[in-house]
This record gives structure tokens, sequence and C-alpha cells, in this order.
């Protein structure tokens, strides 16, 4: 296989983004019949390799060779033209056409320029059929689930006849049945002489489909390896460029270091959104929320911070019975909460990291008194550097900086606050090794300082590595709570969660 | 009941059945309420009465799918009565008048598009200054009302084509009943149709799946443009005269008629037969006003503002029911 030519071959690809140099030299060499992964931390570079490549962003310098012939894109059209197919993080969909539209639009079959429905229907079905998936094809494609889109913007990339397929994180809203099957879809498709081009922040997967990894770290190709030949430990270490020493230090577990109770829920719920629990929170602890996805972590999150009203129950802050309406009251009583979604809840991307970071602050200040801009660019520096921001330019636009830098300043915004009770949903999804580590040792410092954290996490080791005590949900309902003493495993979580809380 | 509804009708045809119902009930209210209303010529007359509007609402619907907005539609219908009774008087031939009116319409409208999409202008401020452009432009034409003679255009006017019976409609209904059915064809049968769809539904998605959006955009600013110098030449047809305060505010009534027709002014989603039923409720509003004798015509806008507010508010609970 080595010996074979390469099917796709870029080398020395720069780009710039004003302020940031998003490409340095890069190359990057992918075979037939490979399934190549590109891995490398958020910021790394991965996603703007990927729309170079595509004919997202034209390239400022280098050259891309298809089938050893140099080509340029203007468009992704003319890179699914000239065959390579792309399937985006985000489902890049119409969710208003049908399921079929969307296997099939721009490539319909027509006879004198109206479209043969007919035809159209059987055709995507056909292609839907070769990845498993038995879908009504005429329903609008918003009815399915994000998993079953992700397969259809798959299906929508075979129907191309590709001969490079780039799936960048794909995997990240499917469950383990649905990454099997797309995993098998891959298989065959390599047997077919198809290159993949993979991007996943999933070690495991990686490692389980990959044949080669090309690494980047900070816009840097770092080299390619077969994947047999680098444990994932090594990996890591070439993506954050660390030693691994410091990697296994962030293994230990901050010390318990609680006073007082902070924060008492009794009884609180909101009917259809959590059945009423209760709650405890001491000063400088760190509580984990541990449970499915949709078992009702985010709405507990949501109450504490106002976002949703309660239907029940009462919360008292140092003894006092408080009302938490609203994010503005919750805010006055230094509750800060920072959503999962950031794109949605959170940043605004068109303005600048300090203006972004001060947003929270001003906001509780009130429009009528501005922070002046002196005292704006001490705090926002103090935070870039304690939160290692990267770049590390304030007067940077948050729609440059990748998904890591992102949600570090959403942390800066609330930190600055200087919160009591800290809401972290989500915190480390969607980011890599490098910025992961770095916020879960933030949450440890800032415990250790005294601020309580309410932790929320699908992942179950992190959410064990954090947190002093752990709330388990399932069915949006409060069934354990667990101190997290050496007795405390990731298994001991599943079985809770897997028995509803009985045992 | 929501499973129920969704089982037996789509959701997405749900906006245009309430639109149709809507149309049936007022029917029937008028005819058990008034002598002589419950008469297909009464339907027909609402058709003969709004051919123009029922025309620019088509080019608007086109426009709205794709999450755009075209506020220059009246000043371009009044436009196209200016230039078309200013040539005529200068003797030129009633075809070749047909055909210059329209390519300034389409010019126009294609002028905008191109704002819009290769300066990346909000089609509200784009087409405000379309708006604002065209109104003008009468104005510079002439400021009093032009009338037209020529033989053509007259016949145009009051020639009546019989449908059996008494009933009877106006060639100018026989040109938006042929629009009407293009454009649907147009918009569920071709490519540029389901791209327009696919763009309203999201454009960035569109781009990154390889469709030709800016052509896509282009075109629908351009067929807006057309059909509102098509509409001008129908009110041209129906008024015999050009005038630059004709269609004030035709733009609003034709936003409205495709809104109250079900098509999500976030684009995407809609159909034409909406827009016809829109269009219709609207010049039923008015019949009815007519009938009743004793209400002022600003009620015509009262109901409107009702009808409008009630359907956005429907759009929102579907759309709301999606997430």
């Amino acid at each position: 296989m080595t010996s074979a030519a390469p099917i796709l071959q870029l080398t020395g690809i720069g780009k710039q983004f004003p302020g940031v140099t998003a490409l340095d030299d890069v190359d990057l060499r992918v075979l037939p019949g490979e399934v190549h992964a590109l891995m490398g931390e958020n910021g790394a570079g991965k996603s703007t390799l990927i729309k170079v490549l595509t004919g997202v962003h034209p390239a400022d310098s280098g050259t891309i060779l298809l089938d050893s012939r140099e080509v340029t894109f203007g468009s992704p059209l003319d890179a699914q033209q000239a065959g390579i197919s792309t399937v985006y993080q985000e489902v890049n969909l119409c969710p208003n056409l049908s399921v079929a539209e969307n296997v099939l639009i721009g490539r319909e079959p027509r006879r004198f320029g109206r479209i043969q429905w007919k035809a159209m229907r059987r055709r995507a079905a056909e292609r839907l059929a070769e990845l498993d998936l038995d879908l009504d094809v005429t329903a609008p494609l918003s009815q399915y689930s994000l998993a079953i889109q992700q397969m259809v913007a798959i299906a929508r990339a075979l129907e191309v006849k590709a001969r490079v397929l780039v799936l960048d994180e794909p995997t990240s809203s499917l469950d383990t049945g649905e990454v099997e099957q797309l995993f098998r879809v891959m298989r065959t498709l390599k047997e077919q002489g198809v290159a993949i081009l993979f991007v996943s922040h999933f070690l495991d997967q990686v490692y389980e489909i990959a044949d080669r990894m090309t690494i980047l770290r900070n816009g840097r190709r770092e080299g390619d390896y077969p994947t047999g030949e680098l444990s994932q430990v090594e990996l890591i270490a070439k993506m954050i460029g660390r030693d691994l020493a410091e990697l296994e230090r962030l293994e230990e577990r901050p010390p318990a270091r609680t006073t007082g109770t902070l924060l008492q829920a009794d009884g609180l719920g909101r009917t259809g959104g959590i059945e009423p629990f209760s709650l405890t929170i001491r000063e400088g602890e760190v509580v984990g929320l541990a449970g499915l996805l949709g078992s009702g972590r985010t709405e507990v999150a949501r109450l504490l911070f106002g976002a949703d009203h309660a239907t029940s129950g009462s919360v008292t802050l140092d003894g006092e019975p408080v009302s938490l309406r609203t994010p503005q009251i919750a805010m006055t009583h230094k509750i800060a909460f920072c959503p999962e979604d950031r794109k949605a809840d959170g940043l605004i991307p068109d303005l600048t990291v300090r203006e972004n970071v001060v947003l929270a602050l001003q906001a509780r200040r009130g429009w009528t008194r501005p922070i002046p801009r002196e005292q704006q660019a001490q705090l926002v520096d103090r935070y870039i550097k304690a939160l290692k921001i990267s770049p590390a330019n304030p007067e940077q636009l948050v729609r440059n900086l990748s998904g890591g830098n992102q949600q570090k300043v959403l942390l800066a915004r609330w930190l600055i606050l200087e919160p009591r009770l800290l809401i972290l949903d989500e915190p480390t999804r969607g980011i890599d090794v490098g910025a992961k580590a770095e916020i879960q040792r933030l949450v440890a410092e800032l415990s250790d300082g005294g601020m309580a954290v309410l932790f929320i996490s699908a992942e179950l080791e992190e959410v064990l590595r954090l947190s002093h005590k752990v709330g388990v949900l399932r069915d949006r309902r409060l069934i354990a709570e667990l101190p997290n003493d050496d007795t405390l495993t990731t298994e001991v979580l599943m079985q809770t969660i897997a028995s509803g809380g009985r045992s | 009941m929501t499973a129920l509804t969704g089982a037996v009708v789509p959701r997405k045809y749900l906006p245009v059945l309430v639109t149709a119902g809507l149309f049936l009930a007022m029917f029937i209210a008028g005819g058990t309420r008034y002598e002589g209303f419950f008469s297909a010529q009464v339907v027909l007359n609402v058709f003969i009465d709004n051919a123009f509007l029922l025309v620019v609402a088509v080019g608007m619907t086109f426009v709205i799918l794709t999450g755009g907005i075209d506020l220059s539609v009246g000043s371009m219908v009044a436009l196209a009565t200016m230039v078309a009774a200013v040539l005529l008087n200068a003797g030129w031939p009633p075809v070749a008048v047909i055909v210059v009116v329209l390519l300034i319409g389409a010019g126009l409208g294609l002028g905008m598009g191109c704002m819009i999409h290769f300066f990346e202008i909000q089609p509200f401020i784009a087409t405000l200054a379309g708006m604002f452009l065209a109104r003008g432009l009468c104005y510079t034409i002439g400021t009093d009302s032009i009338p037209i003679t020529d033989p053509t255009f007259t016949a145009a006017a009051q020639t009546q084509v019989p449908l059996g019976g008494e009933l009877w409609i106006s060639p100018s209904v026989l040109i938006a009943v042929a629009v009407v059915g293009i454009a649907a064809y147009v918009l569920h049968q071709t490519r540029f149709g389901r791209t327009v769809y696919a763009t309203g539904g999201n454009e960035q998605s569109a781009r990154l799946m390889g469709l030709p959006v800016a052509r896509t955009k282009l075109g629908v600013y351009t067929i807006s443009g057309f059909c509102s110098a098509l509409g001008g030449l129908l009110l041209a047809f129906y008024m015999l005269s050009g005038y630059g305060l004709h269609a004030v505010g035709l733009e609003l009534d034709a936003i409205a008629a495709v809104v109250i027709g079900g098509t999500l002014l976030t684009g995407g989603s809609g159909f034409l037969i909406g827009t016809v039923l829109g269009v219709l409720i609207l010049g039923l509003i008015q019949t009815v006003i007519s009938f009743q004798g004793t209400l002022s015509s600003w009620w015509t806008k009262i109901f409107v503002g009702l009808l409008l507010g009630a359907f956005i508010l429907l759009q929102r609970v579907i759309s709301g029911r999606k997430k």
C-alpha cells in the first residue's frame, strides 16, 4: 500500500487569517484506499486545512495535487466535481428539503429540465440502502435525528463517486451503534479504493479505523505515522507538544477542601423539565453531574441560574432563602453559568475577545456605567494570561479563535465576575486534549481558591477526576448523590445510571 | 392531537390548509350575510381586481422563499405604468412597449440582486434603495397621471373573456393565472426552483453542498423585478393610465399576501398556492367591506393587520413545535 502513488498530495500549504497564521508550510499525503486521520488540537489548523482542500478558502501558498495533477478549487462545487467530497461536523444540509432532495439536489435526474421525482426518490433510497438506512425519503430532513442527518450527508457525498472523502468530526453526534455503522461504511469504501481523510477527537475511534495519521500542531505539520507505530500517549504528546509527565500530573485528583454550605436546593423542580431534587453545594466544592444526554443535567443548571423558572421547591444561599427568577438575579448572587452551546448561547463571534469577556461584567454594572477602557484592558489581559488564550490578542475577533480558545473566552467572561458558584455545562466538549487538560486544571485551581463549581460532563472519567461529589441523573431525575471516595469508579457510576439508583 | 394532525397531513401543508379554510369560511360567511355575495362572479371579480397584485406576489414569493425581501415592487409597478404610458403616447407600438417595460423591471431587479449578493447588502436596504429610486424615476417622467388611449391596451382593459353562463374574466386574469402556473412549475419541478428552497433553508449549507447560490439569488430578484413590471402592465390595463402615485404601499400588500399564504419570512418553506389564497383573502376582505357598505375602507387595513398578526403567530407555533 505504501508503494502506491498518493491520490492526494498537498505541499507547502500556507494560510493567513487577519492576525493569525492558520497554516504554515503544511504537507499532507493521502493514499488511495486508506483511512488517513488528521490529528491535532483545536486551533492546530485541521479545519482550515480541510477548508483549503475543499475549496471553501483559497490557500495563500502551496500546491494541491490530485492524482498527480495540480488543481485549484474556487468553490466547494469545484472540489466536488474533481472528486473530493466533504461531510462537515455540523450537518450542512437543508433541513427544510426532503431526504431525497438532500441526497441529490444539484444532481437530480432530469428530463428536459424537469426533475424526475420518482427516479430521484428511488436513487436516494438506493444510496441510503447502501448505508443500511431505510428512511422515508419524502419526509423533510428535519424530522430525523442528527445522527441520521449525518448519514444522509455521507450518502450525498457518496453520490458524487468521490475518490477522496473528507469526514470532519463525523462521529461527535453519533452513539456507539451509529459509529459502528459508519465504520462499516468506511471499510466498504476503503475496499473500493476511496481515500478517506478522517478528523476526530476520539482517539479510540482513530486507532480503530485509521491506517495512517498526520499530526498538526499550531498550524504546522508535526509528522505522519502509521497508526500502529504510535501509542496514544505518544500521539497526545505530539499533538500538544508537552511532556508526558505533565499529562500524568493531571490525573491527580484535587484535594477536597470544603467549608460551609453555599447553596442548598430543596425539592427544586420544573414540570416537564426535571423532577424535584435536593442538592447541597459547599464552598470550594466541585459537584459533578453525571448522566446520559437528555437526563436532565442541563435542566438542573438552568434552574440554579434562573434561566428556567422552577415550578416547585426553594433555594437558600448562605442560609438565606433566595428566589432565582432570572439570570440577572442569579448573577447578583454571584452565580455564573457557562452554557453548553457556546455558539448559540454564549459568545458573540463578531465582537473581539475583550468585548466578549467584559460583557457579563458590564451587564451586572448596568449599561449606564461603562467600564473604563483601561480597566477593561487590564482585566482581559490578566485572564488571557491566566487561561492561556491564544492568540493573546484582546482585539482579535472571537470568530477567528479555535473552539477550545472560544471556550476559554467564555470562561473568562464569567470568571471576571468572581462568582461564588460557577456552573460549567460541558465545558470540554468538542475541544482537544490540551485545552481540556487546561480547563480541568483551572476548575481544580478555582475550587482550591474556595469557589464552588457545578461541573457537567458526558465524560465520566472527567467528572470523577474533578468532583468531590457526583450527582447522578437519569430520566430527568436526580437518582443518587455519591461522595467521590476511592470506591467510586466509572463502573459504579454507569451501574448507578443503569439501575436507576435502586441498588 | 399533534401526533394526529401530523399523521394525517404533513406539517408543511398546515399553513396553506389553514389559509384555504379561512378563505372558505369568509366566503360562506359573506354568502349567508349579504344578498348576491354567493356567486362565482364575486370570486372572479376578486381575481379581476387583483390580477396585478397576484403577479407581483408571485415574484415576492420567490424572494421570500430564499429568505429575502423586496420592498421595491410597489414603486416598480408605478414606474412600469409610467414608462408604458409615456412610450405609448410617443407612438411606440404596444408590443415594443411591453418588451421594454419588462426588460426595465428585470434589469432593475437584477441590479438589486447584484447589490445584495456581491456587496452583501441586506435585502431590506438594497430594495429600499430600489423603492426610492423607482418612485423617484416616476416623477422625473411626469408628476401627473398620464392617460393611455392605445387601442391594444384599451382592448385588454375592456375585453371580457366568457367562461360560460354569465361568468367572465379579464385577459389580465389569464395572464396572472399563467404566471402562477409557470412559477409553480419552476419552483417544484426545476433545479432552479429547488435551489430557491435550499437557499432559504440554509444558505451556508446550500453553498457547501455545491449549489449555485449566487445565480439563484440574482435569479429571484430578477424574477421579482420582472413580475413587478408585468404587474405594472396589468395595472395599466386596469387603470388605463400611468401615474407616479399608483400602487403606493403595494409592496406591503404583496408581502402580506405571501405571509398569509403560509410562506415563512425566514425562507425555505411555503407554496405558491398559498400566495394565491393570500391574494384572494385580501381581495375578499375588500369585497366584504364594499358589500357591507357602511364600513370605511380603513377596515380593510384593520382586518389585514389582524390576519397578519394571527398568521405570524401561527407560523411561530408551527415552527416552534419542530424544535
